[in-house]
C-alpha cells in the first residue's frame, strides 16, 4: 500500500518560547504556572481558579520543594488543572487519576502526590478507585472540586447533583439524590476530610495545607460555582451570585459528623474540617507486614543453609 | 547472600512463573494486577518476589486500575508490569491507549483464554491477537511477543521490557493458557549473559529538553517525576513540550510519531524462527502453543521428504510482512493454524496479495491442533 501524507511543519521550539516570554512572569504566582499555558479554558465565574490558587498558596505555605510536587488529574474541567501547574503533572483518563497516582506514589514515595479532579470524575466513573485508595490509605491528597454537574460536556447530571436539581439531562429535575462526599470518603477510610466553598479561600488554603502535611489518604471537597452548567438551569445567577449563594447556605461546623454533610437543593449545608486522624498508610503497612516478614524469612533460610 | 534479583540456575516452572521471573530479571519493581484465570499465577509469583527485591506489589480493585497504576509507577521511575487475560485485557484498553499517547514504557502480559466474554476461563485461546493490535481507540504502533514455552516466557518478558524502554510504550507479552500453565525446564542465566536495558533518563538542560520530541525515529529519553523537568503528561493531543494543542497539525505530528516509531523500526523489532524455508513449497505460519504442534508436523513431514517450512512468529506485532510477501511469490500455500476464527490468517492473506493460497485452520478455543491435522492439511497442497 502506498501512503500519502499531508505536508506538515516541524515543531518550532523558538517560536513557542518567544510566544511565551511576552506575558509570562508578570504575576508573582507565574512561577507555579507552566509558561505559555494561560489563559485557561474555564468559563467566567467558574470556581476552579480559586481552588487552583488556594492549592498554590498551600504548597507555598508548606514550602514543599516544587520538584517534589506531583499533580494527577482526570478528565473534565478540573482535569485541566494539571496542565497549568509548573511541576510534574499528569492528565490521565476519565476517572483513573487515583489509580495512576497510586502507582506513582508507591513507586516514588518521596513525591508529594495530589489528585485534583472533579466530582464526576472522582465519584461517577472513578468512584471505585476512590474508595479503595481511601481504604488502603495510599499517601494521596485528593482535592475534589464539586460543581454538582458534568461541566466540560455541557452540564449533565452528576452523582453529586441534588434531588430535583435541573441539568441538561434532567430538564424537569433530578430523580436521584446526590452523594454526600465527605461521609463517603470518611466511611471508605480517609484520614482527613474537609469541605469548603470557594467563598472560603482562607479555610480552603488551611485545609489543603493540613492535608499536604499528612501521610495517608486525605480528602478536601471544594464546592465551586458553575454558572454555565449548573447555575443557569437552576436559576442561581452569575458565578459571583452562585458563590454568594453557597456562602449564605453554608454553616461552618468543624468536627461535625460527616453524616450530616448531605446537600439538598436550596437547603443549608455544613462545611468545615470534619475529620483529622492518623493511621498507618499503605507503604507503612506493606513494609511492616510484607517486606520485613519476607526479609526475616530469608535470613532464617540463609542461616539454615550455612548450618 | 543469594542474588534474589536473579534466580540463576535450572528451574522446573510454568510459563506464568517464568513471565514473573523475566520481569524480576529485567528490574521490574512494580506490579499492579487483579486475579484472573489463567494469569493469576503471574500475580502470585510477583506478590512473593517483589518484596524480596525491594519492589511493590499491589492488587488493585480491577484491571482498569491495574493498568493506570503501572503507568503511574512508570512515571514514578519504576519498571512496571501487569498480567491479565481476555476480560481484563478488554478493561485495560483505554489506559493502554493512554500509555501509547503518553509514551510510557511498561509491560502487559496477556495469558489468553477462550473468549468472547467470560468464555473459557480455564482453557486456551489465541483470539486476542487483533485486540492487542487495534483494541484501544485511535492509531498507535503495537509491539506484541508470543512465547511458545516457559523458557520463552522468561526470555520474551525481558525482551518486552527492553522494547518498552526503547520505544517508550506499553509492550504486550501475548501468551496463551497452554504456555502459561505448562511446566518445563527454564534456565535463568547469569547476569552477564542477559541483555537488560536500563531506562534512559533525560539529562539535557531543562530549556533544551523536549519530553515528546518527535523529530527522530526513536522517542527521547524520559523525564520521570522528581527530576525537575516539570513535564506535563497528557492523553490529549500534545506538542513536543507535552502541552495540549487541539489542532489538526499537531495531531498529525503526534499520531504519526507514535505510529512511525514502530512502523519505521519494524525490521529491527521483528523476530521470527523458521524451519526449511529455503526449499519450502508450503509454509505453516504459527505462534504460541500452536507453533509447537506446527513444528512437530513440519519435522514429521520433512523426515518423509516433503518440502514444507515453518514461520514461527516471535513478534506477532509488528507482523513480518516482508518475509511473508517474499515467500508468497514462491510457495503454493500458507497454512495458518490458530486458536481463533481467523486473525493472523487475515494478515497472511493480506500480505500474500493473492500470490499464494491461505488455509486457516481455526479452532474456537479449548483445545489445540494435533500434528496430524496439520500434516494432513499440508498434504492437500503438495
Amino acid at each position: 500500500m502506498k501512503v500519502r501524507l499531508r505536508d506538515i511543519s516541524q515543531f518550532d521550539k523558538e517560536a513557542a518560547e518567544t510566544a511565551i516570554q511576552k506575558d509570562h512572569g508578570l504575576h508573582p504566582d507565574d512561577r507555579f504556572l507552566k509558561p505559555g499555558r494561560i489563559p485557561h479554558i474555564w468559563c467566567p465565574g467558574c470556581g476552579l481558579g480559586v481552588v487552583l490558587t488556594t492549592f498554590i498558596e498551600a504548597v507555598r505555605r508548606n514550602q514543599i520543594p516544587i520538584d517534589k510536587c506531583v499533580v494527577v488529574s482526570g478528565i473534565g474541567c478540573t482535569g485541566r488543572v494539571a496542565g497549568y501547574l509548573d511541576m510534574d503533572t499528569y492528565h490521565t483518563t476519565h476517572g483513573r487519576a487515583i489509580p495512576f497516582a497510586t502507582g506513582l506514589a508507591l513507586a516514588n514515595p518521596e513525591m508529594s502526590v495530589t489528585v485534583f479532579s472533579g466530582d464526576g470524575d472522582l465519584f461517577a466513573i472513578g468512584g471505585n478507585h476512590l474508595i479503595h485508595a481511601a481504604r488502603r490509605n495510599v499517601n494521596l491528597k485528593v482535592i475534589c472540586v464539586n460543581n454538582f454537574n458534568f461541566g466540560m460536556t455541557g452540564g449533565q447530571v452528576a452523582p453529586t447533583t441534588p434531588l430535583e436539581a435541573r441539568t441538561s439531562t434532567t430538564p424537569t429535575g433530578n430523580a436521584e439524590p446526590g452523594f454526600n462526599l465527605p461521609y463517603l470518603a470518611h466511611a471508605a477510610g480517609a484520614i482527613y476530610v474537609a469541605r469548603w466553598t470557594t467563598f472560603h479561600p482562607r479555610q480552603l488554603v488551611h485545609s489543603i495545607s493540613q492535608a499536604l502535611n499528612k501521610k495517608g489518604f486525605t480528602f478536601v471537597e471544594a464546592i465551586a460555582p458553575c454558572p454555565t452548567g449548573y447555575g443557569r438551569p437552576n436559576k442561581l445567577g452569575s458565578g459571583l451570585e452562585e458563590m454568594r449563594f453557597y456562602r449564605d447556605m453554608s454553616e461552618i461546623r468543624n468536627g461535625a459528623d460527616p453524616k450530616l454533610a448531605e446537600i439538598k437543593l436550596r437547603q443549608r449545608f455544613i462545611v468545615g474540617t470534619f475529620l483529622d486522624s492518623e493511621r498507618p498508610d499503605f507503604l507503612e503497612n506493606y513494609d511492616k507486614n510484607v517486606v520485613s516478614r519476607v526479609k526475616s524469612k530469608q535470613k532464617v533460610k540463609e542461616k539454615g543453609k550455612a548450618a | 547472600m543469594a542474588d534474589r534479583d536473579l534466580l540463576v540456575g535450572e528451574h522446573f516452572i510454568h510459563g506464568d512463573a517464568a513471565c514473573a521471573e523475566g520481569a524480576i530479571a529485567s528490574g521490574c519493581l512494580f506490579f499492579a494486577g487483579y486475579p484472573i484465570t489463567p494469569a493469576t499465577e503471574v500475580a502470585e509469583r510477583m506478590a512473593r518476589r517483589l518484596p524480596e527485591v525491594g519492589g511493590v506489589y499491589i492488587q488493585m480493585e480491577d484491571e482498569i486500575a491495574s493498568m493506570a497504576a503501572i503507568l503511574g509507577a512508570s512515571w514514578g521511575g519504576a519498571k512496571s508490569m501487569t498480567a491479565t487475560s481476555g476480560p481484563g485485557f478488554s478493561l485495560m484498553m483505554e489506559n493502554i491507549g493512554l500509555g501509547m499517547m503518553t509514551e510510557t514504557p511498561c509491560v502487559v502480559v496477556n495469558i489468553q483464554r477462550g473468549g468472547p466474554s467470560t468464555g473459557l476461563p480455564t482453557l486456551v485461546g489465541q483470539a486476542d491477537v487483533m485486540q492487542a493490535r487495534w483494541g484501544s481507540h485511535g492509531d498507535y504502533g503495537c509491539i506484541a511477543l508470543a512465547p511458545a514455552s516457559p523458557q520463552e516466557c522468561f526470555d520474551l518478558t525481558i525482551k518486552a521490557f527492553n522494547l518498552s524502554e526503547t520505544y517508550r510504550q506499553p509492550v504486550f507479552v501475548l501468551a496463551d493458557e497452554v504456555v502459561g500453565h505448562m511446566t518445563e525446564k527454564v534456565i535463568i542465566p547469569k547476569r552477564e549473559k542477559l541483555h537488560i536495558l536500563a531506562r534512559s533518563l533525560a539529562k539535557a538542560p531543562k530549556q533544551d529538553y523536549l519530553p515528546f520530541d518527535s523529530s527522530g525515529l526513536l522517542p527521547p529519553p524520559m523525564a520521570i517525576a522528581g527530576q525537575g523537568y516539570h513535564v506535563h503528561v497528557t492523553g490529549l493531543t500534545h506538542d513536543e513540550r507535552g502541552y495540549p494543542v487541539i489542532t489538526a497539525e499537531v495531531q498529525e505530528r503526534n499520531v504519526r510519531h507514535i505510529v512511525d516509531k514502530v512502523r519505521k523500526n519494524a525490521q529491527r523489532i521483528i523476530e521470527v524462527d523458521t524451519v526449511g524455508l529455503e526449499d519450502a513449497e508450503v509454509v505453516v505460519v504459527a505462534y504460541g502453543c500452536t507453533s509447537r504442534v506446527a513444528r512437530q508436523a513440519v519435522e514429521n513431514l520433512r523426515q518423509k521428504g516433503f518440502k514444507v517450512g515453518l514461520v514461527k512468529l516471535i513478534t506477532i506485532w509488528p507482523f513480518p510482512s516482508n518475509l511473508i510477501r517474499d515467500l508468497s511469490k514462491r510457495v503454493k500455500a500458507f497454512i495458518v493454524p490458530e486458536i481463533n476464527y481467523g486473525q493472523i490468517a487475515y494478515e497472511v492473506e493480506r500480505t500474500a496479495q493473492g500470490d499464494a493460497e491461505v488455509l486457516l485452520m481455526a479452532l474456537m478455543g479449548g483445545s489445540i491442533h494435533t500434528p496430524s491435522e496439520i500434516e494432513e492439511a499440508v498434504g492437500e497442497y503438495l
